[in-house]
């Protein structure tokens, strides 16, 4: 059974990898690059479209957090405490 | 050669040779700590099971139909690509450590000194045999499979694995030369390029296979790969930036604690 799993893991590691969102969404892209193409409707813009999209949302996925941190023109991240720290 | 035909050796040549460097770096490293003979054995037994698996794997892969392979492949290739980029605009930007060569090749090293001696009727050292063969056996997979869906897809697995033979005949060649750790390759960059080249070919015949029409056809390679690298690179600058912020605000913010 471990040896079963084990096999399964690695398959869904060498497949699928460490964002299943990127996976899911490329299945996504496909079927409807296909139902469009089905309607006759010119379809060869949608995969780019969906890396666009995919590739940021991948990316802040792996840092956590936001692809930009939210930041208004002309305003820094808030000053942290200084460099030396304080005397004991 | 024309230009999707200089493409994909280009990419081919790539992602194989950043395969033989991660094959080459363990062989070296089981050769090094354990025993030279024991890893040539276990390297000449992998590419044997690496021959068999081409040749019972190539001609049915040649007789499956381009647009279902396309399609497979092509989401194959996608988020392979995808991963590939997202790890490498991740390390240039500094939110992942550079994959280090000679660092890996000390790990593999340290880890392979360690290990008892048992001689076996394959080789003098069982250890330093089953490190090459699983090394050479796994970065190969990658190399066959590389091979075998961009050439069937391009109608021509002869120039991709011409393009996979210098790669890996480069790298060992050079790699044994110095009989160490090809660290002045530069691995990142090539992973970087790798990755943009398997997204690019992915969104291709992804979207070929699905049933869409790309103007110019093959020509249309050649806007995609530039326009892929573009937006990566792009990605990496934003994150950079970003990724300095986060870096200055982890290295103040321990200056914060002493004060009680």
């Amino acid at each position: 059974m471990n040896k079963l799993r084990a096999f399964g893991a690695f398959w869904y590691d060498f497949v699928i990898g460490d964002d299943w969102v990127v996976a899911a969404g490329v299945v996504i892209g496909l079927a409807a690059t296909y139902g469009l193409h089905k309607a006759g409707v010119p379809a060869w813009w949608l995969l780019p479209v969906l890396l666009v999209v995919l590739l940021p949302l991948s990316l802040s996925r792996a840092i956590s957090g936001p692809l930009l941190p939210p930041r208004t023109r002309g305003q820094r991240s808030s000053p942290a405490s200084p460099r030396t720290p304080p005397a004991s | 050669m024309s230009g999707p035909a200089a493409a994909l050796f280009i990419a081919v040549f790539l992602a194989c040779a950043v395969e033989a460097v991660e094959a080459t770096t363990i062989v070296l490293a089981a050769g090094t700590a354990r025993d030279w003979r024991s890893a040539g054995i276990g390297t000449g037994a992998a590419l044997a099971v690496l021959a068999v698996i081409v040749a019972a794997l190539g001609p049915a892969v040649t007789h499956i139909p381009l647009t279902a392979l396309r399609v497979v492949v092509g989401a194959l290739l996608l988020v392979f690509g995808l991963q590939w980029i997202r790890k490498a605009i991740l390390r240039a930007s500094g939110h992942k450590a550079l994959h280090d060569e000679e660092k890996l090749y000390a790990e593999h090293l340290a880890e392979a000194k360690e290990q008892q001696s048992r001689r076996t009727f394959l080789a003098p050292d069982w250890y330093g045999f089953t490190l090459a063969f699983k090394g050479v056996l796994l970065e190969g997979l990658e190399v066959v499979f590389i091979v075998l869906t961009f050439g069937a897809n391009a109608h021509n697995v002869g120039l991709a694995t011409i393009a996979a033979a210098c790669a890996v005949v480069i790298i060992a060649t050079v790699g044994f030369a110095v009989r160490a750790p090809l660290a002045r390759v530069p691995e990142n960059t090539l992973k970087f390029i790798v990755g943009i080249m398997l997204t690019s070919f992915g969104v291709f015949w992804g979207g070929e296979g699905a049933g869409a029409h790309w103007p110019g056809s093959d020509a249309a390679l050649l806007v995609i790969i530039p326009a892929v690298a573009l937006f990566a690179i792009g990605l990496t600058a934003l994150l950079r930036r970003t990724g300095t912020d986060e870096a200055i605000a982890k290295m103040r913010e321990p200056a914060r604690e002493p004060a009680s």
